[in-house]
Protein backbone atom coordinates (compact mmCIF):
# COMPACT_ATOMS: atom_id res chain seq x y z
CA UNK A 1 0.00 0.00 0.00
CA UNK A 2 2.64 2.21 0.76
CA UNK A 3 5.04 1.15 -2.09
CA UNK A 4 1.48 2.32 -4.70
CA UNK A 5 1.27 5.40 -2.35
CA UNK A 6 4.87 6.56 -3.22
CA UNK A 7 4.45 5.64 -6.99
CA UNK A 8 1.54 7.28 -7.86
CA UNK A 9 1.44 9.35 -5.21
CA UNK A 10 3.66 12.89 -7.30
CA UNK A 11 1.38 11.98 -10.32
CA UNK A 12 -1.59 12.29 -8.58
CA UNK A 13 -0.49 15.80 -7.02
CA UNK A 14 0.38 17.21 -10.24
CA UNK A 15 -2.83 16.29 -11.70
CA UNK A 16 -4.20 17.61 -8.93
CA UNK A 17 -2.28 21.08 -9.82
CA UNK A 18 -3.12 20.96 -13.24
CA UNK A 19 -6.93 20.68 -12.90
CA UNK A 20 -6.81 23.37 -9.72
CA UNK A 21 -4.72 25.52 -12.48
CA UNK A 22 -7.10 24.76 -15.49
CA UNK A 23 -10.35 25.79 -12.86
CA UNK A 24 -9.13 28.84 -12.07
CA UNK A 25 -7.48 30.56 -14.92
CA UNK A 26 -10.17 29.24 -17.55
CA UNK A 27 -7.49 29.38 -20.20
CA UNK A 28 -8.80 27.78 -23.30
CA UNK A 29 -4.93 26.92 -24.14
CA UNK A 30 -4.81 24.54 -20.66
CA UNK A 31 -8.23 22.27 -20.94
CA UNK A 32 -8.67 20.55 -17.36
CA UNK A 33 -7.58 16.86 -17.21
CA UNK A 34 -11.12 15.67 -17.49
CA UNK A 35 -11.48 17.05 -20.87
CA UNK A 36 -8.32 15.65 -21.91
CA UNK A 37 -8.74 12.55 -20.64
CA UNK A 38 -11.95 12.22 -22.51
CA UNK A 39 -10.22 13.90 -26.22
CA UNK A 40 -7.56 11.01 -25.13
CA UNK A 41 -9.92 7.68 -25.12
CA UNK A 42 -11.70 9.42 -28.06
CA UNK A 43 -8.72 10.27 -30.23
CA UNK A 44 -6.53 7.44 -29.47
CA UNK A 45 -8.56 4.34 -28.97
CA UNK A 46 -9.50 4.14 -32.17
CA UNK A 47 -8.01 4.13 -35.98
CA UNK A 48 -5.04 6.72 -35.37
CA UNK A 49 -3.80 4.19 -32.64
CA UNK A 50 -3.51 2.03 -36.35
CA UNK A 51 -2.66 5.04 -39.01
CA UNK A 52 -0.36 7.34 -36.81
CA UNK A 53 1.00 5.49 -33.21
CA UNK A 54 1.40 2.34 -35.36
CA UNK A 55 3.51 3.58 -38.15
CA UNK A 56 5.69 6.41 -35.83
CA UNK A 57 6.61 3.65 -33.46
CA UNK A 58 7.35 1.13 -36.70
CA UNK A 59 9.72 3.41 -38.08
CA UNK A 60 11.35 4.38 -34.13
CA UNK A 61 12.06 0.52 -33.85
CA UNK A 62 13.54 0.98 -38.21
CA UNK A 63 15.87 3.55 -37.49
CA UNK A 64 16.54 2.19 -33.77
CA UNK A 65 17.79 -1.15 -35.14
CA UNK A 66 19.71 -0.19 -38.02
CA UNK A 67 21.71 2.80 -36.00
CA UNK A 68 22.26 -0.15 -33.85
CA UNK A 69 23.65 -2.52 -36.13
CA UNK A 70 25.63 0.25 -37.80
CA UNK A 71 26.99 1.71 -34.55
CA UNK A 72 27.97 -1.44 -32.83
CA UNK A 73 29.36 -2.78 -36.24
CA UNK A 74 31.37 0.49 -36.63
CA UNK A 75 32.12 0.55 -33.17
CA UNK A 76 33.52 -2.73 -32.87
CA UNK A 77 36.80 -2.32 -35.41
CA UNK A 78 37.13 1.30 -33.95
CA UNK A 79 37.42 0.13 -30.58
CA UNK A 80 40.14 -2.42 -31.24
CA UNK A 81 42.53 -0.17 -33.55
CA UNK A 82 44.23 2.47 -31.48
CA UNK A 83 45.21 3.79 -35.40
CA UNK A 84 41.82 3.65 -36.43
CA UNK A 85 40.09 5.76 -33.42
CA UNK A 86 43.32 8.32 -34.30
CA UNK A 87 41.70 9.01 -37.60
CA UNK A 88 38.18 7.99 -37.05
CA UNK A 89 37.60 10.19 -33.73
CA UNK A 90 37.68 13.67 -34.22
CA UNK A 91 35.48 13.25 -37.68
CA UNK A 92 33.12 11.16 -35.29
CA UNK A 93 33.10 14.20 -32.73
CA UNK A 94 32.76 16.52 -35.12
CA UNK A 95 29.31 14.88 -36.60
CA UNK A 96 27.93 13.75 -33.30
CA UNK A 97 28.11 17.68 -32.82
CA UNK A 98 25.63 18.15 -35.33
CA UNK A 99 22.29 18.53 -34.15
CA UNK A 100 20.40 15.90 -35.73
CA UNK A 101 17.22 17.24 -36.26
CA UNK A 102 18.83 20.17 -38.75
CA UNK A 103 19.39 17.20 -41.51
CA UNK A 104 15.70 17.14 -41.90
CA UNK A 105 15.69 19.02 -44.69
CA UNK A 106 18.79 18.13 -46.10
CA UNK A 107 17.34 13.98 -46.05
CA UNK A 108 14.49 15.38 -47.15
CA UNK A 109 16.22 16.64 -50.34
CA UNK A 110 17.90 13.42 -50.51
CA UNK A 111 15.40 10.98 -50.03
CA UNK A 112 12.40 12.38 -50.41
CA UNK A 113 9.80 12.88 -47.97
CA UNK A 114 8.27 9.19 -47.28
CA UNK A 115 9.19 6.61 -44.37
CA UNK A 116 12.87 6.54 -45.65
CA UNK A 117 13.54 10.02 -44.99
CA UNK A 118 11.97 9.16 -41.40
CA UNK A 119 13.94 6.23 -40.42
CA UNK A 120 17.23 8.25 -41.75
CA UNK A 121 16.45 11.28 -39.64
CA UNK A 122 16.07 8.75 -37.04
CA UNK A 123 19.52 6.78 -37.67
CA UNK A 124 21.51 9.72 -38.11
CA UNK A 125 20.85 10.86 -34.50
CA UNK A 126 20.76 7.55 -33.20
CA UNK A 127 23.65 6.21 -34.46
CA UNK A 128 26.16 8.21 -32.34
CA UNK A 129 25.55 7.55 -28.90
CA UNK A 130 25.76 4.00 -29.38
CA UNK A 131 28.89 4.04 -31.88
CA UNK A 132 30.84 6.34 -29.69
CA UNK A 133 29.84 4.33 -26.23
CA UNK A 134 30.74 1.20 -28.13
CA UNK A 135 34.11 2.37 -29.25
CA UNK A 136 34.63 3.76 -25.75
CA UNK A 137 33.28 0.23 -24.03
CA UNK A 138 35.94 -2.40 -26.28
CA UNK A 139 38.47 0.16 -25.65
CA UNK A 140 38.47 -0.36 -22.16
CA UNK A 141 37.93 -4.05 -22.59
CA UNK A 142 39.52 -5.28 -19.35
CA UNK A 143 43.54 -6.00 -19.81
CA UNK A 144 43.74 -8.87 -17.79
CA UNK A 145 40.88 -10.48 -19.29
CA UNK A 146 41.97 -10.19 -22.47
CA UNK A 147 45.51 -11.93 -21.65
CA UNK A 148 43.41 -14.77 -20.18
CA UNK A 149 41.53 -14.54 -23.66
CA UNK A 150 45.14 -15.01 -25.30
CA UNK A 151 46.95 -17.52 -22.64
CA UNK A 152 43.73 -19.93 -22.91
CA UNK A 153 43.36 -19.63 -26.86
CA UNK A 154 39.62 -18.30 -26.37
CA UNK A 155 38.48 -16.55 -28.95
CA UNK A 156 37.36 -12.74 -28.50
CA UNK A 157 33.99 -12.60 -29.91
CA UNK A 158 33.50 -13.93 -26.06
CA UNK A 159 34.93 -11.40 -24.72
CA UNK A 160 34.32 -8.28 -27.39
CA UNK A 161 30.54 -7.61 -27.15
CA UNK A 162 29.81 -8.96 -23.48
CA UNK A 163 33.05 -7.04 -22.13
CA UNK A 164 31.84 -3.77 -23.59
CA UNK A 165 27.25 -4.37 -23.08
CA UNK A 166 27.31 -2.49 -20.48
CA UNK A 167 28.85 0.71 -22.19
CA UNK A 168 26.80 -0.62 -25.34
CA UNK A 169 23.55 -0.55 -23.18
CA UNK A 170 24.62 3.07 -21.83
CA UNK A 171 24.68 4.35 -25.73
CA UNK A 172 21.48 1.93 -26.54
CA UNK A 173 19.58 3.82 -23.79
CA UNK A 174 21.10 7.45 -24.63
CA UNK A 175 19.69 6.60 -28.30
CA UNK A 176 15.86 5.95 -27.10
CA UNK A 177 15.32 9.03 -25.72
CA UNK A 178 17.54 10.74 -28.81
CA UNK A 179 15.10 8.17 -31.10
CA UNK A 180 11.56 9.26 -29.51
CA UNK A 181 12.52 12.95 -30.28
CA UNK A 182 13.67 12.43 -33.74
CA UNK A 183 10.77 10.49 -34.33
CA UNK A 184 8.46 13.49 -33.60
CA UNK A 185 10.33 15.84 -35.13
CA UNK A 186 11.00 14.06 -38.35
CA UNK A 187 6.65 13.40 -38.65
CA UNK A 188 6.17 17.36 -38.52
CA UNK A 189 7.96 17.91 -41.88
CA UNK A 190 6.45 17.32 -44.66
CA UNK A 191 4.37 14.52 -43.03
CA UNK A 192 0.44 13.05 -43.41
CA UNK A 193 0.62 10.28 -40.94
CA UNK A 194 2.59 10.02 -37.71
CA UNK A 195 2.01 11.34 -33.84
CA UNK A 196 4.15 14.43 -34.79
CA UNK A 197 1.91 15.17 -37.32
CA UNK A 198 -1.03 14.56 -35.39
CA UNK A 199 -0.19 16.78 -32.85
CA UNK A 200 0.87 19.68 -35.39
CA UNK A 201 -2.62 19.22 -37.01
CA UNK A 202 -4.37 19.38 -33.61
CA UNK A 203 -3.16 22.62 -32.88
CA UNK A 204 -3.17 24.33 -36.24
CA UNK A 205 -7.16 23.19 -36.10
CA UNK A 206 -7.23 24.42 -32.50
CA UNK A 207 -8.24 20.92 -30.94
CA UNK A 208 -6.41 21.95 -27.89
CA UNK A 209 -7.46 19.21 -25.87
CA UNK A 210 -6.97 16.37 -28.82
CA UNK A 211 -3.24 18.27 -29.25
CA UNK A 212 -2.95 17.79 -25.08
CA UNK A 213 -3.61 14.09 -25.35
CA UNK A 214 -0.91 13.15 -28.30
CA UNK A 215 1.27 14.82 -26.24
CA UNK A 216 0.71 13.00 -23.07
CA UNK A 217 1.11 9.69 -25.17
CA UNK A 218 4.24 10.60 -26.12
CA UNK A 219 5.39 10.81 -22.83
CA UNK A 220 3.13 7.54 -22.30
CA UNK A 221 4.90 5.90 -24.89
CA UNK A 222 8.38 6.80 -23.88
CA UNK A 223 8.02 6.19 -20.50
CA UNK A 224 6.90 2.53 -21.62
CA UNK A 225 9.84 2.35 -23.92
CA UNK A 226 12.34 3.28 -21.34
CA UNK A 227 10.39 0.47 -18.63
CA UNK A 228 11.09 -2.20 -21.03
CA UNK A 229 13.98 -1.31 -22.04
CA UNK A 230 15.20 -0.96 -18.07
CA UNK A 231 13.72 -4.43 -18.18
CA UNK A 232 16.30 -5.90 -21.03
CA UNK A 233 19.47 -4.22 -19.61
CA UNK A 234 18.65 -5.82 -16.36
CA UNK A 235 18.52 -9.55 -18.22
CA UNK A 236 21.41 -8.44 -20.19
CA UNK A 237 23.49 -7.34 -17.49
CA UNK A 238 22.49 -9.52 -14.71
CA UNK A 239 26.29 -9.57 -14.35
CA UNK A 240 26.92 -6.24 -14.01
CA UNK A 241 27.77 -4.72 -10.86
CA UNK A 242 25.12 -1.95 -11.32
CA UNK A 243 22.64 -4.90 -11.09
CA UNK A 244 24.43 -7.18 -8.34
CA UNK A 245 21.53 -7.51 -5.64
CA UNK B 1 61.35 -27.96 -19.15
CA UNK B 2 61.36 -24.29 -19.16
CA UNK B 3 64.25 -21.82 -19.76
CA UNK B 4 64.91 -18.40 -19.82
CA UNK B 5 68.31 -17.36 -21.19
CA UNK B 6 69.67 -13.54 -21.51
CA UNK B 7 66.19 -12.14 -20.99
CA UNK B 8 66.20 -8.22 -21.02
CA UNK B 9 63.07 -5.76 -21.22
CA UNK B 10 63.12 -2.01 -22.10
CA UNK B 11 60.18 0.39 -22.17
CA UNK B 12 61.37 3.30 -24.09
CA UNK B 13 64.15 4.34 -22.59
CA UNK B 14 63.50 2.76 -18.77
CA UNK B 15 65.35 -1.25 -18.48
CA UNK B 16 63.15 -2.91 -16.71
CA UNK B 17 64.87 -6.45 -16.78
CA UNK B 18 68.52 -6.65 -17.53
CA UNK B 19 69.50 -10.04 -17.90
CA UNK B 20 67.51 -13.09 -16.56
CA UNK B 21 68.90 -16.64 -17.02
CA UNK B 22 67.36 -19.50 -15.04
CA UNK B 23 65.45 -22.83 -15.72
CA UNK B 24 63.18 -25.25 -14.34
CA UNK B 25 63.38 -28.83 -14.72
CA UNK B 26 60.12 -31.08 -15.72
CA UNK B 27 58.04 -31.24 -12.73
CA UNK B 28 59.27 -28.75 -10.41
CA UNK B 29 57.81 -25.74 -8.35
CA UNK B 30 59.79 -23.16 -8.43
CA UNK B 31 59.22 -19.77 -6.73
CA UNK B 32 60.49 -16.33 -7.89
CA UNK B 33 60.88 -13.73 -5.38
CA UNK B 34 62.04 -10.32 -5.78
CA UNK B 35 61.19 -6.55 -4.40
CA UNK B 36 58.31 -4.96 -5.30
CA UNK B 37 58.55 -3.03 -8.65
CA UNK B 38 61.23 -5.65 -9.70
CA UNK B 39 60.01 -6.62 -12.87
CA UNK B 40 57.88 -9.81 -11.82
CA UNK B 41 55.24 -9.00 -13.59
CA UNK B 42 56.87 -8.38 -17.01
CA UNK B 43 59.25 -11.25 -16.45
CA UNK B 44 56.19 -13.25 -16.41
CA UNK B 45 54.56 -12.02 -18.92
CA UNK B 46 57.87 -12.49 -21.45
CA UNK B 47 57.51 -16.14 -20.13
CA UNK B 48 53.56 -16.11 -21.31
CA UNK B 49 54.74 -14.75 -24.26
CA UNK B 50 52.20 -11.94 -24.17
CA UNK B 51 54.96 -9.59 -24.16
CA UNK B 52 58.06 -9.60 -26.64
CA UNK B 53 61.27 -9.53 -24.63
CA UNK B 54 63.91 -6.97 -26.48
CA UNK B 55 67.01 -9.35 -26.07
CA UNK B 56 67.10 -13.13 -25.16
CA UNK B 57 64.53 -16.26 -25.07
CA UNK B 58 62.27 -18.19 -23.44
CA UNK B 59 61.61 -21.68 -24.57
CA UNK B 60 59.32 -24.19 -23.24
CA UNK B 61 60.48 -28.01 -23.72
CA UNK B 62 63.03 -26.46 -26.31
CA UNK B 63 60.14 -24.64 -28.39
CA UNK B 64 61.21 -20.96 -28.09
CA UNK B 65 58.01 -18.61 -26.80
CA UNK B 66 56.63 -16.20 -29.20
CA UNK B 67 53.16 -15.81 -28.57
CA UNK B 68 51.14 -17.39 -25.68
CA UNK B 69 51.90 -20.87 -25.45
CA UNK B 70 49.20 -23.67 -25.98
CA UNK B 71 50.16 -26.07 -22.93
CA UNK B 72 50.81 -22.88 -20.72
CA UNK B 73 48.30 -21.87 -18.36
CA UNK B 74 48.62 -18.87 -16.52
CA UNK B 75 46.71 -17.92 -12.69
CA UNK B 76 46.72 -13.96 -12.43
CA UNK B 77 46.83 -12.00 -9.74
CA UNK B 78 43.84 -9.94 -10.22
CA UNK B 79 41.34 -13.40 -9.77
CA UNK B 80 38.30 -10.74 -10.29
CA UNK B 81 39.43 -9.62 -13.10
CA UNK B 82 40.62 -12.81 -14.94
CA UNK B 83 37.01 -14.63 -15.14
CA UNK B 84 33.93 -13.90 -16.92
CA UNK B 85 31.60 -12.08 -14.96
CA UNK B 86 28.74 -13.38 -17.38
CA UNK B 87 29.85 -17.13 -17.16
CA UNK B 88 28.83 -19.37 -14.00
CA UNK B 89 32.23 -21.26 -12.22
CA UNK B 90 31.51 -24.14 -14.45
CA UNK B 91 31.40 -22.02 -18.11
CA UNK B 92 34.45 -20.23 -17.01
CA UNK B 93 36.11 -23.72 -16.24
CA UNK B 94 34.62 -25.42 -19.43
CA UNK B 95 35.81 -22.36 -21.63
CA UNK B 96 39.23 -22.99 -22.66
CA UNK B 97 38.52 -26.84 -23.11
CA UNK B 98 35.34 -25.94 -25.40
CA UNK B 99 37.81 -23.68 -27.50
CA UNK B 100 40.10 -26.01 -27.57
CA UNK B 101 37.48 -28.42 -29.20
CA UNK B 102 37.63 -30.98 -26.07
CA UNK B 103 35.16 -33.74 -26.37
CA UNK B 104 32.40 -33.59 -24.24
CA UNK B 105 32.62 -36.13 -22.73
CA UNK B 106 36.55 -35.90 -21.40
CA UNK B 107 35.78 -32.07 -20.65
CA UNK B 108 32.78 -32.37 -18.32
CA UNK B 109 34.89 -35.33 -16.30
CA UNK B 110 38.13 -32.51 -16.13
CA UNK B 111 35.65 -29.87 -15.33
CA UNK B 112 33.89 -31.70 -12.61
CA UNK B 113 37.70 -33.12 -11.46
CA UNK B 114 39.59 -29.88 -11.16
CA UNK B 115 36.39 -28.50 -9.33
CA UNK B 116 36.50 -30.99 -6.95
CA UNK B 117 40.18 -30.61 -6.99
CA UNK B 118 40.04 -27.24 -5.61
CA UNK B 119 37.47 -27.84 -3.29
CA UNK B 120 34.17 -26.22 -5.21
CA UNK B 121 32.65 -28.90 -6.08
CA UNK B 122 29.24 -27.59 -4.65
CA UNK B 123 28.98 -24.29 -6.38
CA UNK B 124 29.78 -24.91 -10.31
CA UNK B 125 26.34 -23.02 -10.98
CA UNK B 126 27.23 -19.98 -8.58
CA UNK B 127 28.91 -16.81 -10.43
CA UNK B 128 32.26 -15.51 -9.75
CA UNK B 129 30.81 -12.35 -7.81
CA UNK B 130 28.83 -13.81 -5.58
CA UNK B 131 31.91 -15.71 -4.18
CA UNK B 132 34.43 -14.55 -2.17
CA UNK B 133 37.90 -13.30 -3.22
CA UNK B 134 39.66 -16.52 -1.92
CA UNK B 135 36.89 -18.60 -3.89
CA UNK B 136 37.56 -17.16 -6.96
CA UNK B 137 41.11 -17.59 -7.10
CA UNK B 138 40.73 -21.13 -6.86
CA UNK B 139 37.89 -21.37 -9.63
CA UNK B 140 40.79 -19.82 -11.79
CA UNK B 141 43.66 -22.13 -10.45
CA UNK B 142 40.42 -25.27 -11.57
CA UNK B 143 40.26 -23.50 -14.80
CA UNK B 144 44.46 -23.65 -15.05
CA UNK B 145 44.65 -27.03 -13.69
CA UNK B 146 41.67 -28.41 -16.15
CA UNK B 147 44.00 -26.71 -18.93
CA UNK B 148 46.24 -29.92 -18.20
CA UNK B 149 49.12 -27.60 -19.00
CA UNK B 150 52.79 -28.58 -19.20
CA UNK B 151 54.12 -25.28 -17.79
CA UNK B 152 51.88 -23.70 -15.23
CA UNK B 153 52.47 -19.97 -14.25
CA UNK B 154 51.41 -18.28 -10.81
CA UNK B 155 51.29 -14.67 -11.00
CA UNK B 156 51.19 -13.37 -6.99
CA UNK B 157 48.27 -15.13 -7.02
CA UNK B 158 47.31 -14.64 -3.28
CA UNK B 159 48.54 -11.30 -2.94
CA UNK B 160 45.10 -9.85 -2.77
CA UNK B 161 43.34 -12.34 -0.61
CA UNK B 162 43.60 -12.46 3.55
CA UNK B 163 45.98 -14.13 6.06
CA UNK B 164 44.03 -17.63 6.75
CA UNK B 165 42.88 -17.78 2.85
CA UNK B 166 46.54 -17.37 1.77
CA UNK B 167 47.90 -20.56 3.84
CA UNK B 168 44.73 -22.31 2.85
CA UNK B 169 45.54 -21.61 -1.15
CA UNK B 170 49.43 -22.68 -0.44
CA UNK B 171 48.30 -25.93 0.57
CA UNK B 172 46.04 -26.24 -2.05
CA UNK B 173 48.98 -25.24 -4.54
CA UNK B 174 51.15 -27.91 -2.83
CA UNK B 175 48.58 -30.02 -2.57
CA UNK B 176 47.60 -30.35 -6.55
CA UNK B 177 51.25 -29.70 -7.60
CA UNK B 178 52.52 -33.01 -5.74
CA UNK B 179 49.18 -34.97 -7.25
CA UNK B 180 49.75 -33.67 -10.84
CA UNK B 181 53.37 -32.89 -10.93
CA UNK B 182 53.22 -29.71 -13.21
CA UNK B 183 56.33 -28.00 -13.85
CA UNK B 184 55.20 -24.72 -11.53
CA UNK B 185 56.33 -20.89 -11.84
CA UNK B 186 55.07 -19.15 -8.82
CA UNK B 187 56.15 -15.42 -8.67
CA UNK B 188 55.68 -13.38 -5.89
CA UNK B 189 57.07 -10.93 -3.34
CA UNK B 190 56.61 -12.90 0.21
CA UNK B 191 59.82 -14.58 0.79
CA UNK B 192 58.03 -16.85 3.41
CA UNK B 193 55.46 -17.83 0.68
CA UNK B 194 58.02 -18.45 -1.45
CA UNK B 195 60.53 -20.33 0.67
CA UNK B 196 57.45 -22.17 1.96
CA UNK B 197 56.43 -23.79 -1.03
CA UNK B 198 59.23 -23.80 -3.47
CA UNK B 199 61.79 -26.68 -4.44
CA UNK B 200 63.85 -23.42 -5.33
CA UNK B 201 64.06 -19.86 -5.21
CA UNK B 202 64.80 -17.45 -7.58
CA UNK B 203 65.96 -14.24 -6.04
CA UNK B 204 65.63 -11.35 -7.94
CA UNK B 205 67.70 -7.57 -7.53
CA UNK B 206 65.35 -4.40 -7.93
CA UNK B 207 64.73 -2.94 -11.50
CA UNK B 208 67.01 -3.47 -13.70
CA UNK B 209 66.17 -6.42 -12.95
CA UNK B 210 68.98 -9.42 -12.73
CA UNK B 211 69.13 -12.69 -10.99
CA UNK B 212 70.90 -12.25 -7.54
CA UNK B 213 70.70 -16.19 -6.70
CA UNK B 214 69.11 -19.55 -7.24
CA UNK B 215 68.88 -21.16 -4.26
CA UNK B 216 67.87 -24.58 -3.53
CA UNK B 217 65.20 -25.22 -0.58
CA UNK B 218 66.39 -28.06 1.07
CA UNK B 219 63.52 -28.49 3.42
CA UNK B 220 61.36 -31.60 3.58
CA UNK B 221 59.54 -32.51 1.12
CA UNK B 222 56.28 -32.47 2.82
CA UNK B 223 55.38 -29.13 3.81
CA UNK B 224 53.22 -28.01 6.67
CA UNK B 225 52.04 -24.95 7.44
CA UNK B 226 52.87 -25.13 11.09
CA UNK B 227 55.67 -27.69 11.84
CA UNK B 228 57.75 -26.38 8.18
CA UNK B 229 57.25 -23.02 9.51
CA UNK B 230 59.25 -23.89 12.94
CA UNK B 231 61.81 -25.39 11.14
CA UNK B 232 65.14 -23.77 12.00
CA UNK B 233 65.98 -24.10 8.33
CA UNK B 234 63.33 -22.27 7.58
CA UNK B 235 64.35 -19.62 9.68
CA UNK B 236 67.47 -19.90 8.04
CA UNK B 237 66.48 -19.89 4.48
CA UNK B 238 64.09 -17.21 4.69
CA UNK B 239 66.85 -14.74 6.66
CA UNK B 240 69.27 -15.65 4.14
CA UNK B 241 67.17 -14.58 1.18
CA UNK B 242 65.57 -11.58 3.24
CA UNK B 243 69.47 -10.35 3.46
CA UNK B 244 69.93 -10.59 -0.09
CA UNK B 245 66.83 -8.65 -1.23
CA UNK B 246 68.04 -6.06 1.62
CA UNK B 247 71.14 -6.01 -0.18
CA UNK B 248 70.20 -5.92 -3.52
CA UNK B 249 68.47 -2.34 -2.09
CA UNK B 250 71.22 -1.00 -0.57
CA UNK B 251 73.23 -1.50 -3.99
CA UNK B 252 70.52 0.70 -5.75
Amino acid sequence: MKAILRVLGLPALLVLAWWAYSASADNFYVPDPGRVAAAFAETWFGERLLDDALPSLGRLLAGYVVATAVGVGLGVPIGLSARLRATAEPVLEFFRAIPPPVLVPLIMLLAGIDDTMKVLVIVSGCVWPILLNTVEGVRALDGVLADTCRMYGISRRHLILRGASPQIMAGLRQALSVGIILMVISEMFASSSGLGFTIVLFQRGFQIAEMWSGILLLGLLGFALSTAFRWCERRILFWHWSNRA
Amino acid sequence: MLEVTGLRKVYGSREAVRDLTFSIDRGELVCVVGPSGCGKTTLLRCIAGLLPATAGTVSVAGVPVTGPPPDMAVVFQEYGRSLFPWMTVRQNVELPLKERKVAKERRERLVSESLAAVGLADVPGAYPWQLSGGMQQRVAIARAIAYEPRVLLMDEPFAAVDAQTRAELEDLILALWQRLGTTTLFVTHDIDEAVYLGQRVVVLSSSPTVVLEDLKIDLPAERDQLATRALPRFADLRGHVYAQIQKAKGVR
